[in-house]
């Protein structure tokens, strides 16, 4: 079994550490992980993305054109990813700065207001740990308690974020479960 | 010790001071900055140096310096920086001095741009700088592989008295994998550094660290002696990987660094077609693999290179198999990465008889 | 900002820039361009673009323009300026550019007397790689390369270019301007003007360096910047005209 995820949105956002604790995640289960940034010019300001594969075997390219789970934060993002979704993946959209969605048929497509969440529990900036939580339950590629986990010992040193991190993680979990 | 997810620039970075090696000597240069940032960090906590340099040019005639003293040293930097360092390996090189070199190749020529490529293949492996010179090179493929090869790296230039160089691109210092640091044995077998420059103390020899021989006769004989060791290089030092080569396959794609493993995903999707192609990675691509190169051919009815450059590895691959097979050449440059379905398509067409698809004339 | 940028130069072009927000080599790119418009220069200008955040000028500006290697851009302009003494050369440079890789380029060119002009942008840091240490950068500054401070018994004291090439005695052009307040900025335009004025004259090499901000590194707001370079830069790199070919230096 091998997942292939691009998750997408403004820099900013927390896409690229959505992708580390999953890569994170896939480690701490003894799987073969990897993870490889968009980096260049477009860093500052503008759109930013990572792509991170999760697998049973050893992993060959960490460039993938047609992932089999894609999570987009931002509208840029959908438009630019969820054509790519491989036919029968899923398709997460962030529906709190998101109001449309894809005309795709052969794909399994899914919502989570992740901002809405994040500013429910206290502060915007979980959106990303929220769709984390959501795309663990919905793609079960790693248990839900490695990503929490994992999410614990990434903000122990910055423990004004550790709670509202946690609870983020959980709320997004328990939506999309 | 555990697995660490650790970044290809940083994994590198910490396989050095495994190593043992306490000097960096640098200049910032994307994509490959995490390594000085991450070594002026950690220098420190090993009782280590780290120096920016003011440039890539004095960067290593530093280099020179320290490994003329006998210490462990290395560098890193990207291709416009490793244009400017040539000086500094073509002095290293004819003194024949042990340094680590890394190159995470960004597209070129010029200022380029800051995306993966494999542009400066012939400027690594054909002589950087001025002179009758190698350097040995090592292209990995995956973090392990690039954590393993740096420690190799130190061993190899100290048994040999000549740069090694890491050949990466941009692609492989940016991306995490995890990573295992293994205890190694300290290798025994590297001769005494008796040859440094560290004092003509009473029943030491004087040292003098050069590569001025105004007498053509001594600098004939200089040149045939690092011939020798090419040669001994050739011999010995050797290291390749074939994927999928076991059984039958009438294609045999040839291809480094992170274009190799792009490619090995491109033959598992083949597979699932009922199709068979093998894989030919060199490691060392100088000295480069040649016979074992054209011994896998042979099972092959065509051979196809492929890389992110408009054809450098190329030539290597012409002279390895003599023209006993027809091989087809896809390149993409400038920062673009093929992805493994893009190969897929092109492997389909020379199967077909057709050749492969010009997508850059678009 | 300080100063209201009422209408566009028509050397500057009129197209976004990708500088961060809040970030003065816009404002400096305007300044040199409205000289160049005062001065009726923009028919025979040439810029040079140096490797670093300003690596895209020559697409801001409407002259002709060269982008160098990695701090050559005063050879560069030495050879333009040599071969086609009738153009008005001027480069642009960064303090990694200027000051680090490119020290023997501005040394030899100034002492020369190379009838060109520099402008020095010092933000203390590498800005375009990620806010590596500089040569400008101050002592005790954290940057992504000096983690525990810059430790200037380790690396130095942080080099006062001005003062540098106002030892030479070949006779030159050389001042120290600042983006820190309107009033500075007003006076920037002054300085940057007479060294272009001094350059058609045909007089003797023009620099200047202008003390400048990087809040994206310094992790500050623009306005917290500002204070930064006045509070911690500008005691250190004094303000004022270091050497001039008409005796009328004047520091303070
Ligand atoms: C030979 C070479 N080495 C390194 C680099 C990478 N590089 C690009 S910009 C830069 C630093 C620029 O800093 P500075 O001159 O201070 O200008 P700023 O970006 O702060 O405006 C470096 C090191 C390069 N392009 N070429």
């Amino acid at each position: 079994m091998t997942t292939e995820l691009i998750v997408a949105g403004f820099g900013g956002q927390g896409v690229l550490l959505f992708g580390k604790f999953l890569a994170l995640s896939g480690l701490k289960e003894g799987k073969e992980v990897v993870w490889i940034p968009s980096y260049g010019p477009e860093m500052r300001g503008g759109t930013c993305n990572c792509t991170v594969v999760v697998s049973e075997d050893p992993i060959g390219s960490p460039i993938i054109d047609s992932p089999n789970t894609v999570v987009v934060m931002n509208k840029p993002s959908l438009a630019k990813f969820g054509p790519r979704v491989s036919p029968d993946g899923l398709l997460l959209i962030n529906s709190s700065l998101i109001d449309t969605t894809s005309d795709r048929t052969d794909i399994r497509i899914e919502t989570v207001p992740a901002n809405d969440i994040a500013l429910e529990l206290g502060n915007g900036k979980a959106a990303n740990m929220v769709a984390l939580g959501a795309y663990v339950a919905l793609t079960k590629v790693v248990k839900f308690d490695t990503i929490l986990d994992v999410v614990k010992e990434n903000f122990a040193k910055k423990k004004e974020f550790l709670d509202l991190n946690i609870r983020a993680v959980k709320k997004g979990y328990e939506l999309a479960s | 010790m555990a697995k660490v997810l650790m970044k290809g620039n940083e994994a590198l970075a910490e396989g050095a001071i495994r190593a043992g090696c306490k000097l960096f000597f640098g200049y910032p240069i994307t994509p490959q900055s995490e390594i000085p940032e991450y070594l002026s960090r950690r220098l420190p906590e090993v009782g280590g140096c780290y120096l920016q340099a003011e440039s890539e040019v004095a960067a290593s005639n530093m280099l020179y310096g320290a490994a003329g003293v006998g210490e462990r040293v290395f560098t890193s930097s990207s291709s416009p920086g490793i244009s400017l360092m040539a000086e500094g390996l073509s002095y290293i090189a004819g003194a024949q001095l042990p340094v680590v070199v890394l190159n995470m190749v960004r597209g070129g020529p010029g200022l380029g741009g800051i995306l993966p490529a494999q542009s400066d293949y012939l400027q690594a492996t054909k002589g950087l700088g001025h002179g009758d010179f190698r350097l040995l090179v090592l292209a990995p493929s995956t973090v392990q592989e690039a954590a393993d090869l740096i420690v190799d790296a130190f061993d190899l230039a100290d048994k040999y008295r000549n740069p090694v160089m890491i050949l990466g691109d941009g692609m492989l210092g940016q991306m995490m994998e995890p990573v295992e640091f293994k205890d190694r044995p300290k290798s025994k077998d590297l001769p005494p550094k008796t040859w440094a420059a560290t004092g003509l103390v009473p029943g030491k020899k004087k040292s003098i660290i050069n590569s001025l021989y105004l007498d053509p006769l001594e600098l004939e004989a200089n040149s045939w002696e690092l011939k020798a060791k090419y040669d001994a290089m050739a011999r010995d030092e050797l290291r390749w990987e074939q994927f999928n080569c076991e059984g039958e396959y009438d294609v045999l794609i040839v291809a480094y660094g992170s274009m190799a493993r792009i490619c090995k995903t491109t033959i598992e999707l083949l597979k699932k077609r009922g199709v068979s192609v093998g894989l030919f990675r060199p490691i060392t691509v100088f000295p480069y693999p040649y016979k074992q190169l054209s011994d896998a051919a042979q099972k092959a009815k065509m051979v196809f290179c492929v890389e992110m450059s408009t054809g450098q590895m190329l030539d290597d691959v012409k002279i390895a198999l003599e023209g006993s097979r027809p091989i087809h050449f896809y390149g993409r440059t400038g920062g673009i990465v093929p992805s493994p379905e893009e190969v897929l398509r092109q492997v389909e067409r020379i199967r077909n008889g057709e050749e492969v698809d010009k997508v850059w004339e678009r | 900002m300080g100063k209201v940028v009422f209408k566009r130069p028509k050397s500057l072009a009129d197209v976004p820039t990708h500088y961060c927000p809040g970030c003065p080599h816009g404002i400096v790119h305007r300044i040199i361009a409205q000289c160049i418009d005062d001065l009726g220069i923009q028919q025979r200008t040439v810029g040079i673009a140096p490797v670093g955040c300003s690596v895209l000028a020559y697409n801001y500006f409407n002259c002709d323009f060269f982008e160098a290697s990695h701090g050559r851009a005063p050879a560069v302009a030495t050879g333009a300026k040599r071969a086609r003494p009738d153009l008005i050369i001027f480069a642009y440079q960064g303090d990694g550019d200027l000051a680090s890789i490119g020290t023997a380029e501005i040394v030899h060119a100034c002492n020369r007397g190379e009838k060109i002009t520099v402008i020095f942008i010092n933000n203390t840091v590498y800005g375009m790689t990620g806010g590596q240490m500089a040569p400008t950068t101050m002592p005790g500054q954290v940057t992504t390369t000096t983690p525990y401070g810059r430790d200037v018994n380790s690396i130095g004291w942080p080099i006062r270019v001005c003062e540098l090439l106002s030892s030479l005695k070949t006779e030159a052009f050389i001042a120290r301007v600042s983006m820190h307040s309107a009033r500075e900025i007003v006076n920037a335009e002054k300085v940057i003007k007479k060294a272009f004025e001094l350059q058609i004259a045909n007089r003797c090499f023009t620099f200047v360096e202008v003390l400048s901000s990087c809040s994206t590194n310094w992790g500050m707001t623009p306005v917290e910047a500002q204070k930064w370079i006045e509070k911690e830069m500008v005691p250190y790199y004094p303000l004022g005209v270091f050497k001039s070919p008409n005796g009328d230096e004047s520091k303070n």
